[in-house]
């Protein structure tokens, strides 16, 4: 998806009015105002790495959620559903939901009471030094490169949608993040994310409302749907039992088994760009909660995603292509369909909303990236292996800075990508690399306390090795799809489930090998890291609907309900 | 989050309450000049009424969360 974003097509899709440049004058003003303001309030390096650990379980899960509504998650998930249907929505439920409440409920207990700062530095604490280093090292890389990656697609949407120039969208937005998480840290860039979640909605929800008022409600959208497209695209499982009946290509056991439990779990609970916001909340009883809330919103955002994506099958006079054949042909790709569903729609100052609603998506995306990147280069690979032991005040120093030098590198990374747009292609795939075996790393560590240091260190680098290694035989030889993704009918989507279930797999196998080979570390030694020999908190007496449990069982419910609808 | 400091809901309902506020005087602007080329369903005049829930839901927070205000 990424890579097909990359070709320029030059077009303006909308023009603004100056009601509409107001609006988005106000954004950036507002983003700034708010960095300046909690300037005074970022001291200390918990103040300025962990937001002073005092967010609501509202603001942390919001934020938890703002910043993973990024770069590509708007624009790209929108084309994907005018493309392969309501398949897409299986990354926002099975893709997120059980991972977001397995995290609430679970895992938040041991992040927490561990009082880390980072993803890592949990790692540093149940398996040692090396495995950190590892993961430390790859998260800092793979993160800003994601980040230049966001960056370039917001400049590259802008030119698209407004006309405006790449260069001037690059260093405007990512001045603005640069300076406002300089300032404040990431309390700064939580309140951002906060009115950035607000924003999308203000801006995105009335495109699905007002397309279904055109369509004349579901029933006739689908019908409409079926006669434009195919009946196939509103319909979430029934056309997963073989890879070639449905548009993307993929089985149902890639959909639960890669997406919904490796990749789902290892970016929902080990990605520090999200558990970061959780990190910084106020009580234990607000970690669990926030995951919840982050879950129950994370289920509405089909409705302004994926919603438009399908209406544009039944509403829009065109059909839209691939971005090549769009460049080839003048006409429209599947990524300006949200573009042009908001010009279809909205009038002056509506317009500049929903421009400010995409604006704010890459920025809460890009400013996540930068935060977690800061907080990571400065506990777990400055202080860890550079300069141990200086004062607070030097970290929090080492912090500012470390923010504009992470901004600068990703847009330095946006510049290399613009130039070599096969780029995209690699650094999605880097990404991918580690996230499912950290999730096998993790989740062992914490679950089962016989996984001793090296045998942490070994799964995690054998995962990591298997997985490029499969990439790398794909791309040699496509013929190894078959094995890879277990059809020759599979598609790209399919592959990195698969390739990310096997890494797992190795991740696991290889820990459990290792470490049964190596000494495990006493109980005493664990308390605080691994279920089993860890005291959890009693939570307080409270009425049943202010414990986190029962708010996690009635999203699953609602998750169920959701799936069961739209079979 | 507000001990001593603006809440992060006053800076969203000052937001809210600009944009409400912008949007719906482009909406009744419309009104009285139609644009030359009008939007899809320009007869509901979205402009207007979505500007103005979030001029109410901005004013609600704006008064809620004002700095120095016990809730």
């Amino acid at each position: 998806m990424i890579a097909a974003m990359a070709v320029p097509v030059p077009t303006t899709l909308v023009h603004l009015s100056g009601v509409d440049i107001a609006i988005i004058v106000f954004y950036f003003a507002l983003v700034l105002a708010i960095g300046l303001y909690l300037r005074g309030r970022s001291h200390t390096g918990e103040d300025f790495f962990m937001a002073g650990r005092e967010m609501t379980a509202w603001i942390a899960g919001l934020s938890f959620l703002s910043a993973n509504l990024g770069s590509l998650e708007l624009m790209g998930w929108a084309a994907a559903a005018y493309q392969y249907g309501i398949l897409a929505a299986h990354w926002y439920w099975i893709g997120a939901i059980p991972a977001m409440l397995f995290l609430g409920i679970v895992m938040m207990p041991f992040y927490y009471i561990s009082k880390t700062h980072s993803v890592p530095g949990y790692l540093k604490l149940r398996f040692g030094e090396p495995s950190r280093a590892l993961s430390a090292v790859s998260f800092a890389l793979m993160t800003v490169f994601m980040s230049g990656i966001n960056m370039y697609s917001m400049a590259l949407v802008l030119k698209v949608v407004l006309g405006w120039n790449i260069n001037f969208s690059i260093w405007v937005s990512s001045a603005t993040v640069a300076v406002y998480v300089a300032l404040g840290g990431l309390r700064s860039a939580i309140f951002n994310e906060v009115l950035q979640f607000i924003l999308i909605w203000a801006g995105a929800a009335l495109i699905p409302i007002l397309g279904l008022v055109e369509a004349g409600g579901w029933s006739n959208l689908r019908l409409q749907i079926a006669r434009n497209a195919s009946a196939e695209y509103t319909h979430l499982w029934s056309t997963l039992g073989t890879f070639k009946d449905n548009p993307m290509g993929i089985h149902w056991t890639g959909i639960v088994l890669g997406l919904g439990f490796i990749i789902s779990f290892g970016y929902w609970t080990t990605d520090f760009l999200v558990v970061q916001r959780v990190l910084s909340a106020k009580d234990l009883r607000s970690a669990k909660m926030a995951p919840i809330i982050g879950a129950a919103f994370k289920m509405l955002v089909p409705f302004i995603v994926i919603l438009p994506g399908l209406l544009g099958l039944a509403v829009l006079p065109m059909k839209l292509t691939g971005e090549t054949a769009a460049v080839a042909t003048g006409g429209h790709s599947y990524n300006e369909v949200l573009p042009l569903m908001l010009s279809r729609y909205c009038g002056p100052g509506l317009l500049g909303l929903g421009i400010t609603a995409l604006i704010a998506g890459f920025m809460s995306g890009m400013a996540g990236n930068v935060s977690a990147f800061t907080t990571v280069w400065t506990y777990d690979i400055y202080r860890a292996l550079i300069k141990k032991n200086e004062s607070d005040a030097h970290y929090v120093s080492m912090g500012r800075w470390c923010t504009v030098l992470g901004v600068l590198i990703s847009v330095g990374t946006a510049y290399l990508v613009m130039s070599f747009a096969s780029i995209m292609d690699y650094v999605q795939a880097l990404f991918s690399f580690f996230i499912a075996p950290l999730y096998g790393t993790v989740i062992l560590g914490m679950l089962w306390k016989r996984a001793t240091g090296a045998g942490g260190f070994w799964g995690l680098l054998a995962g990591t090795a298997s997985s490029i290694g499969m990439w790398a035989w794909v791309k040699i030889n496509p013929a190894a799809l078959r094995y890879v993704a277990l059809s020759p009918n599979a598609r790209d989507m399919a592959e990195n489930m698969y390739r990310a279930l096997w890494s797992w797999i190795v991740c696991v196998v290889v820990t459990i090998i290792v470490s049964y080979m190596t000494k495990a570390k006493n109980d005493g030694e664990l308390s605080g890291l691994v279920y089993g020999v860890t005291a959890i908190p009693q939570e307080a007496a409270v009425p049943i609907y202010h414990r986190p449990a029962f708010w996690a069982t009635v999203v699953a419910v609602f998750f169920v309900a959701l799936n069961i609808l739209f079979w | 989050m507000r001990e001593g400091g603006i809440s992060i809901w006053f800076f969203i309902g000052v937001s809210l309450l600009v944009n409400g506020v912008l949007i719906v005087g482009a909406g009744i602007r419309e009104v009285f000049v139609p644009p030359a080329n009008p939007v899809v369903l320009f007869n509901l005049h979205a402009n207007i009424w979505w500007g103005a829930l979030l001029l109410v839901f901005g004013l609600v927070y704006c008064v809620k969360f004002l700095p120095g205000r016990k809730t």
